[in-house]
């Protein structure tokens, strides 16, 4: 890993900020944090996410000190904050709400914190000018809470917490009340915000893209627990469990006994996928014979026969073409790659009765023989109506399209198997397009494009 | 259609008229000049005059006013204190018994309440004055001011008090600073309720008071009784003339935060 790359979770020298310590707590019966251990480093951007009643929330309170643990530590920069009230720490907390105080003018709302500090009339007004200009609330310093837009409130509760420059920033829920634009554009500004500052962020969210987004590390909970902190590209391509796989995006999940694969470079080891030979389908007929350019439709050919070919002469079947390319096209990765690519190693699922195991290099051999789940993401498979030369090919037929514009998600039934969805990027324009529903389709991936997990 | 049918107009009338006549010959005989209530002998402003230099009135409406001020002052503080507990401390064992035992006052009949704060004050040997009324007055008044500043705090956003703890404020800063200014409202008007009933009580001020301390209405009570004279008629205008002005500054001032509410809410939706 290169030195400009921040991540100091991977350097085990590095300080954390916050650390929990076992930390427990109960409301009566009810465990929200189940002996939760966590560090959170400097400059983090951390973000909480789960569903509702995971946690999440309860983690945030015990920070700012509206709650305390019933069992554990939680250390602020190495201090145990056990008995430190909200008013005394070095945190500061934007709230869902915003809580903004209605009977303050947006400059006194900013001010607010600092006047409790005992500063002087002119370090507060400086402060509280620069907190107006980086949010660019200067406008609106002497409106009233009520007076002002949802997305103009939500940027005076984030200067009104930034203004006493806190160590740590807790984010509960900030952007919830905002429509999709104005939120993704606030996204970029708290990224920004938080570059200028270098304050600890920790944001709980329920929205997963929000944390993908504005996330330097995501920790995925549930029911009071962890189940993975990672970084957004881990947590989405690299799952540690189907919970996570499944919270975070779109997914399928095929279940499978697994074996496994032999680790040496044998031509046995990619046999499975080609020697089956599903019923005789015209799309495999058609795989025989590669097309390599534009053919006529019904139309087309019945003008050519009637019209065209009295008067032009015979179609020459093979159209028109450029001189044979050069051989370095070749590597282009539009060409599938040849059968003895496929990396060894690995398991295979064998998912449905009657059907060729996939194959999945990346698994882990010693789970060979458990009943295993391969998580794959929608837009890793792709999907047509020849069958094509790829480690894994799975003969569906087309249930459901949902366009999307952009893409376009397929919901395909796998021949005895589950409903899966692939999703294309919409390349050409809709009328261009031949898949259509109850089609016959085939839905390849490569090798490594699931993660094989238990459970 | 007709919308003021004479089937509407009689209703209207008669409703009014049942419901203001009585006021209506109080203030007319109120003008009267002569010391017969029930003879219009013509107009004058003399009893009115009279009444300013009736020193018992004087006295009377005096005592009344340091009563209502005193107890309705006592009785918000008190009835604010337990509404915040009522209201925020969540669940404590016992808690519906507090919040069922504080309304308990509102319908429990005047003459027991009396009777019993009688007994208290003769069992520890209180003397009866004003102090005694004042406290009578006080508890029970503190459970309306208890109910107005509660149905208030159930709407009160309780993360403001959160920020301002998050902000550096004590809790009682974030009281003073904070809840109290947007909860300002309920209480004042929950001051008023004490204050109007204070004023206008005769049964547990006639059970609690002494020699030495008359009320406004126990004198109107004890003047009626030896006959209806047109200074009570002055008094009482006076009175209705007070409540009245009350009552309109009180929906003008309303009506101006509303306006003044639709025209922020008009000014936040406009692009700035």
């Amino acid at each position: 890993m290169t030195q400009s790359v921040f991540a100091p979770w991977n350097d085990p020298k590095a300080k954390p900020l916050i650390q929990f310590r076992n930390v427990t707590k109960r409301f009566g019966d009810f465990t929200a944090i189940d002996n939760l251990t966590q560090d959170i480093f400097e400059q983090e951007f951390f973000a909480l996410l789960g569903p509702s009643g995971c946690g999440k929330t309860t983690m945030m309170r015990m920070l700012a000190g509206f709650e305390t643990p019933t069992e554990g530590q939680i250390l602020i920069a190495g201090e145990d904050m056990s008995n430190v009230p909200p008013n005394k720490r070095a945190v500061n907390m934007m709230f869902q709400s915003y809580a903004l105080f209605p009977h303050l003018s947006v400059w006194e709302n900013i001010a607010f914190g600092l006047k409790r500090e005992g500063k002087d009339k002119e370090s507060i007004a400086a402060r509280v000018d620069e907190m107006l200009r980086l949010t660019r609330l200067s406008k609106f310093a002497q409106r009233k809470p009520h007076q002002i837009s949802g997305g103009q409130r939500q940027r005076v509760a984030l200067a009104r917490s930034l203004a006493k420059a806190p160590k740590l920033l807790l984010l509960d829920e900030p952007l919830g009340a905002l429509d999709k634009k104005l939120r993704q554009d606030t996204q970029f500004e708290l990224m920004d915000i938080q570059e200028k500052t270098g304050t600890t962020f920790v944001i709980v969210t329920h929205d997963q893209e929000e944390a993908m987004t504005v996330a330097s590390r995501v920790a995925v909970m549930d029911e009071g627990r962890i189940i993975q902190v990672a970084t957004p590209d881990v947590i989405y391509e690299a799952p540690n469990s189907v919970y996570v796989a499944d919270f975070i995006g779109d997914v399928n999940l095929i279940k499978g006994r697994a074996e496994k694969r032999a680790a040496a470079p044998a031509d046995t080891t990619a046999q499975p996928v080609e020697t089956p030979q599903p019923p005789a389908t015209p799309a495999a007929q058609v795989s025989t014979q590669p097309v390599d350019g534009p053919q006529p439709n019904e139309i087309g050919e019945w003008l050519q026969n009637k019209l065209l070919f009295p008067i032009l002469g015979k179609r020459d079947p093979q159209p028109k073409r450029l001189p044979p390319p050069a051989p370095n096209t070749d590597s282009r990765p539009a060409k599938p790659a040849p059968k003895a690519e496929i990396q060894p190693g690995g398991l295979e699922l064998h998912w449905a009765e009657g059907q060729p195991p996939i194959i999945a290099s990346n698994g882990d051999p010693d789970l060979a023989g458990q009943t295993l789940t391969l998580a794959l993401r929608p837009e890793k498979m792709s999907i047509s109506k020849e069958k094509p030369t790829a480690p894994n090919v799975l003969r569906g037929a087309v249930i459901d399209i949902a366009y999307l514009g952009n893409l376009s998600t397929y919901h395909v039934q796998l021949d005895n198997g589950p409903m899966v969805k692939v999703q294309m990027t919409n390349i050409r324009r809709i009328a261009r397009r031949d898949i259509t529903w109850e089609d016959v389709v085939w839905v390849s991936f490569s090798e490594t494009s699931g993660v094989v997990l238990k459970g | 259609m007709k919308r003021f049918s004479w089937f509407n107009a009689t209703a209207l009338t008669l409703g009014f008229a049942f419901l203001y006549m009585p006021m209506i010959i109080l203030v007319i005989y109120s003008f009267n000049a002569s010391k017969l209530v029930t003879v219009w002998a013509g107009f004058s402003t003399q009893w009115y005059g009279e009444l300013f230099r009736n020193e018992e009135f004087l006295n009377a409406a005096w005592v009344t006013i340091k009563v209502a001020v005193m107890s309705s002052s006592i009785a918000t503080v008190l009835g604010t204190m337990a509404a915040l507990v009522l209201v925020r401390a969540g669940r404590f064992s016992g808690r519906t018994l507090f919040s069922g035992m504080i309304y308990a006052p509102l319908v429990m009949p005047e003459v027991i309440t009396g009777l019993s704060l009688l007994l208290l004050f003769i069992g520890i040997g209180l003397d009866r004055g004003v102090l005694t009324i004042v406290l009578a007055h006080t508890t029970f008044s503190m459970c309306y001011v208890s109910v107005v500043v509660s149905s208030r705090l159930v709407s009160f956003d309780q993360s403001l008090e959160e920020a301002a703890l998050d902000l550096g404020c004590s809790a009682f800063e974030a009281f003073r600073l904070v809840t109290l200014p947007i909860i300002a409202p309920a209480v004042i008007s929950g001051w008023l309720l004490a204050f109007t009933l204070s004023l206008d009580d005769l049964v547990i001020a006639s059970f609690t008071t002494g020699p030495s301390a008359t009320t406004l209405p126990i004198k109107i009570f004890s003047a009626v009784r030896l006959g209806v004279s047109p200074e009570i008629n002055a008094l009482s205008t006076i009175m209705i003339a007070i409540v009245t002005i009350g009552v309109i500054t009180a929906s003008l001032v309303t009506k101006q935060a509303a306006v003044r509410q639709a025209r922020d809410a008009r000014m936040a939706e406009r692009p700035a």
